[in-house]
């Protein structure tokens, strides 16, 4: 399991998420490489279908990182995504896919810290849990 | 209209285990509107069977559709070429839909993916409840346009049971008794008269009970 390199998939919102994570690199701080970021305009346009392909297709981790609560540039697409975040949580589960595998974070865009931390945390979490796929061969994340 | 619900993961898994390429056919009817079984709804469970499937090693092609109504013969028709190249379909529509396929194209083998649950209501967003047991003979004309058929556990036609409480179904707090709402309603109208005429055992031949009904409208037929 040394040579695993996980693959996760970050759907960053355009006005907080996004902005922190461009904060991160501004501020030159090191995180895992294995984060690949989808930029939106908001978290509220994540479906659930666009989450578990990103699943489908190989990835290892999936996350949703929008506005803090309440303070989100479109109202509530924020809140909406935590609860597809939820409900996808389910549909992993059902199919025996640890729901660890996908979080729902909420960032302002002074966070840039935090978006490297939040990229280690799940970088550790999925090394632990190991690929999505065990034993299956690995797929390229097609984007 | 028609509430279905999405069979549990594991039955249709294994519903479909000996297949590697199937039809996963969707409806734009009723199904859509409820979330069940529409082409979004189609989307979530194909990628959930690839994953399963990929977890077991033991992959699957999957080709999505949505008719515009899996109930109508004309519009599976359209599908027919798709579906000779492939080993069964899975669909999640209602029962109809089910049996059109099975009926209307025999060369497939037509799985259900959705337990058929009701004719029921929204009410509020995506939340049902049952409003008809389609029952042959309506009684919402002197019930003050509330079902005791259909929302009464014992399907009472002459008053509630001992078990209403509060307004509340014994057999669940959640559920409203519809004797409680009939006589409301009919208070409200003016009309508990109504109860005051004692009903008499229900024909349940105009119900399931006497076979398949059919309906015939001479005037429209070619």
């Amino acid at each position: 399991m040394s040579d695993f390199e996980p693959k996760i998939v970050a759907f960053c919102c355009n006005y907080c998420a996004f902005a922190a994570a461009d904060l991160a690199g501004a501020m030159r701080l090191q995180y895992p490489p294995s984060v690949r970021i989808v930029k939106l305009p908001c978290t509220g346009t994540v479906d659930a279908i666009h989450m578990m392909k990103v699943f489908e297709d190989g990835a290892d981790a999936v996350f949703v990182a929008g506005c803090l609560e309440g303070e989100c540039h479109y109202l509530e697409g924020n809140l909406r995504a935590k609860k597809r975040v939820a409900y996808v949580k389910r549909l992993l589960a059902e199919v025996g896919i640890e729901p660890e595998r996908i979080e729902m974070f909420n960032l302002s865009s002074a966070m840039g810290g935090r978006f490297a931390e939040i990229v280690e945390e799940m970088t550790q979490t999925v090394t632990k849990l190991g690929p999505t796929y065990k034993g299956g061969p690995k797929e390229p994340v097609k984007l | 209209m028609i509430v279905a619900d999405r069979k549990p993961l594991d039955e249709i898994l294994d519903s479909i285990k000996d297949y590697k390429k199937i039809m996963l056919m969707a409806c734009g009817g009723c199904v859509t509107v409820c979330f069940s079984g529409g082409s979004k709804a189609a989307g979530l469970l194909a990628s959930q069977i690839k994953m399963a499937r990929k977890k077991q090693g033991k992959a699957i092609e999957i080709i999505e559709c949505t008719p515009e109504r899996q109930c109508e013969y004309e519009f599976i028709d359209e599908l027919k070429n798709d579906i000779e190249s492939v080993e069964a379909v899975l669909s999640i529509a209602c029962g109809v839909g089910v049996q059109t396929m099975s009926e209307h194209l025999p060369q497939a083998i037509t799985i259900p993916g959705l337990n058929t649950k009701f004719m029921g209501y929204p009410v509020e967003h995506a939340l049902w409840e049952e409003r008809c047991a389609g029952c042959g003979d309506c009684v919402l004309g002197w019930t003050g346009g509330y079902c005791p058929i259909a929302r009464c556990a014992k399907k009472l036609f002459n008053g509630p049971c001992g078990g209403s409480s509060d307004g509340k179904c014994e057999v669940d707090k959640d559920i409203e008794c519809v004797w409680q709402l009939i006589h409301d309603r009919l208070k409200q109208l003016n009309k508990l008269d109504n109860l005051t005429v004692v009903r008499g055992p229900k024909d349940w031949r105009t119900s399931t009970n006497a076979g398949q009904r059919k309906i015939k409208f001479e005037e429209a037929m070619l």
